[in-house]
């Protein structure tokens, strides 16, 4: 939409911009917390004996997805293998990679890396 | 004016003009399905049935017509709409592609899609199945590396195997019942069970699906695409079709639904994240199809319906990245968005379908299978429901693009992609986003009369979805602020596959190393029995010796002759 596709520089790209991703967050946190409220307002229908539980499907959403990463994670101890344990060969198609077309721009990235992304990113 | 040819004829002849026209023609192609779906939908009510004698046998290749319930010809014609927009969908997104094999392939395989679709008979049906493996297991070969060549060989025996399994059953079947037309079967006879196992591999069932996750993440970009729309898809037709309301196919189902998302989490190659959530959505199918009351059905294949466009879409923009970067590793991208801001849009719009938000196409169709869940009173198996759409949202509705497209800045800053690209996924986006806003599209369609129709957008409804969405992504919000969020890792998950690519070679080479250990042994304790034999050499000296062993031998045979003479 409004995402700068150019390369400009100067110019910091919408999500790599910590106060656009911190607004975007507390919105975030407001429709949730609308969202439990409106529970106690809002009469639901009820099928189950589950869902007399105030805010039943909020809990229920942030606990499944919690138990899933935590057993995910422990899954890994258990499955997860090197990348080339069934067959060497994997790395011909790592080779593949230099062939496509990529631009590298390696200040950039370095640069705008670590403010935003620190919370949110992954590789800790 | 009436439709009287094979539905599936225009496009072998498409794979035929493709294979022999010049490449630049290829443009044409893309026509071949609109028409032919247009054309089919046009006469609906007045399709030709079509059949060859062959020998004593008559094959039905197109069983339509006044002699099909209604249903079962309401059913099929809604696939072969579907498959027909996959296909044409799936030829836009390849148009940039000059690789002949790939473009015959895709149509050859969409072409025998239509085919089992229309097929009367279980023997048709087998002719189909076993060119949809054949046909689709040079998608994954088109890859041309040596790990898609191998995973196209495992993914054609596994393929090729249900096809053999349902053959042996189809000619049981016909022992039993003296026929072989296609219609409700129902567990109970071994040909039911053959039946059950061959549609089951190729519909994933929990052990049988390794073949799926181990092949699409190997296919071409678009090559994927195709395999993601139809294989399972005529699976879940067939078991729609024979086994509605099989009790055993709602447990499948509920285990379907859930033991993919674990693995998704973990899985670092993003297309086969895609591939497991498949499996997920294939879960849903499946228990509707046990629950097998009107609205269970017509859920099961609305969301089937749904789910070959927006996982299409999904595989569509993953494929977009690869064609761009050269891999869909989530360890190594990120930040994408910012030079291929209209693909991200477009992965957004399927994340949003595939996890059932309110607006988007999922929301419309895989809510019609909980609710008939509920209906049938399991409520704990409706829990594994919800955990598994919770569990969607988390890994197919967010992972995806956040790890693609957003994340931390990889450094890569590959071009859009390609028009031809963009438009295919404009064209699935759109139609998720029509089916969302305006479900009567797809509703009217629906093969089963229900007493009273669904109304997906009650408050209800959209409040409990918005609820359980929202909530799971501030779980995904808090575990990446409290850093417990896996990291994307380059590695192997091991799954079912791990059997047949690690125990079973090296048992079988273990075996073979004991084999040849004891044929060494044997022959070496033979060589020592001869040598310490009496050498039977022509010297003066040996004669004694020689003439003592000859009659022993003599002696010996003697005694056995008689010894077998006795029984004779």
């Amino acid at each position: 939409m409004k995402i700068e596709t150019s390369n400009a520089e100067q110019k910091i790209p919408f999500f790599d911009n910590p106060k656009n991703v911190m607004w975007i967050l507390r919105i975030f946190y407001a429709i949730c917390i609308l969202l439990v409220v409106a529970d106690f307002i809002v009469h639901r229908h009820i099928y189950v004996s589950f869902e007399e539980i105030p805010a039943f499907y909020a809990l229920y959403g942030f606990v499944a997805c919690v138990v899933l990463v935590v057993i995910a994670k422990a899954m890994r101890k258990i499955v997860m293998r090197d990348e080339h344990y069934y067959d060497k060969r994997n790395d011909e198609v790592e080779l593949d990679v230099p062939r496509v077309v990529i631009e590298h721009n390696a200040d950039e990235g370095s640069h705008l890396g670590e403010n935003e992304s620190a919370d949110k990113e992954s590789h800790k | 004016m009436s439709y009287a040819i094979p539905a599936f004829l225009p496009f072998f002849l498409a794979a035929l003009f493709a294979a022999v026209a010049p490449v630049k023609l290829r443009y044409l192609l893309v026509l071949v399905p609109l028409v032919n779906g247009i054309l089919i939908y046009l006469n609906a009510d007045q399709l030709t049935p079509i059949s060859v004698q062959l020998h004593t046998f008559t094959l039905q290749i197109m069983d339509v017509g006044a002699q099909v319930s209604e249903q079962d010809a309401k059913l099929s014609l809604l696939f072969a709409y579907l498959f027909h927009l996959a296909c044409f969908i799936c030829l836009i997104y390849a148009l940039h592609v000059k690789d002949r094999v790939q473009i015959v392939a895709g149509l050859l395989y969409a072409g025998s899609a239509v085919g089992a679709v229309f097929a009367g008979d279980f023997i048709t049906l087998f002719i189909f199945w076993e060119l949809l493996a054949v046909t689709s297991a040079f998608l994954v070969f088109a890859r041309r590396t040596q790990a898609s060549k191998l995973a196209g060989i495992r993914y054609l025996i596994i393929q090729v195997l249900s096809g053999v399994l349902l053959l042996i059953g189809a000619i049981s079947y016909f022992q039993q019942t003296g026929s072989t037309d296609i219609g409700y079967i129902g567990l109970g006879s071994m040909a039911s069970w053959l039946f059950l196992i061959a549609f089951g591999i190729k519909a994933a069932f929990p052990f049988m699906h390794s073949w799926l996750t181990d092949a699409y993440p190997e296919a071409t970009p678009a090559g994927a695409v195709f395999l993601s729309a139809f294989t399972t898809k005529v699976a879940i037709y067939m078991l729609a079709r024979t086994f509605p309301g099989e009790d055993l196919l709602v447990y499948i189902g509920a285990a379907m639904t859930c033991f993919p998302i674990f693995y998704a989490v973990i899985e670092n190659d993003l297309r086969k994240v895609l591939a497991y959530s498949l499996i997920n959505q294939l879960g849903f199918m499946v228990c509707g199809i046990g629950i097998g009351t009107a609205l269970a059905l017509n859920g099961t294949v609305a969301h089937a319906f749904n789910d070959v466009i927006f996982k299409g879409l999904l595989f569509m923009t993953m494929g977009a990245v690869l064609h761009r970067v050269g891999h869909v590793n989530g360890s190594n991208l990120g930040g994408l968005y910012k030079t291929m801001p209209k693909t991200t849009i477009f992965c957004i719009v399927g994340a949003a379908s595939i996890s059932a938000f309110p607006l988007f196409s999922g929301f419309v169709s895989k809510s019609m299978v909980m609710a008939a869940m509920i209906e049938a009173g399991h409520e704990y198996l409706w829990l594994m429901l919800l955990f598994a759409s919770a569990g969607v949202f988390h890994h197919a509705g967010i992972k995806i693009p956040f790890f693609a497209f957003f994340a931390h800045d990889s450094g890569l800053r590959p071009k859009e992609a390609p028009t031809n690209m963009l438009v295919a996924m404009g064209i699935a986006s759109f139609i998720c986003i029509l089916v969302g806003t305006y479900p009567e599209f797809l509703y009217q369609m629906l093969p089963w009369d229900m007493e009273k129709a669904y109304v997906p957008y009650d408050l209800t409804h959209t409040l409990t979805q918005l609820q359980l969405l929202f909530f799971s992504a501030l779980a995904f919000v808090w575990l990446n602020k409290k850093g417990l969020y896996p990291p994307e890792l380059k590695s192997v998950n091991l799954d079912t596959e791990w059997l047949y690519r690690k125990v079973l070679p090296t048992t079988g080479n273990g075996l073979a190393r004991i084999a040849n250990n004891i044929k060494a042994g044997v022959i070496e304790i033979s060589v020592s029995a001869l040598n310490a034999l009496p050498v039977m050499k022509r010297g003066n000296d040996a004669n004694a010796a020689t003439l003592t062993l000859r009659m022993a031998l003599g002696f010996v045979v003697l005694a056995v002759l008689a010894f077998v003479t006795q029984f004779m």
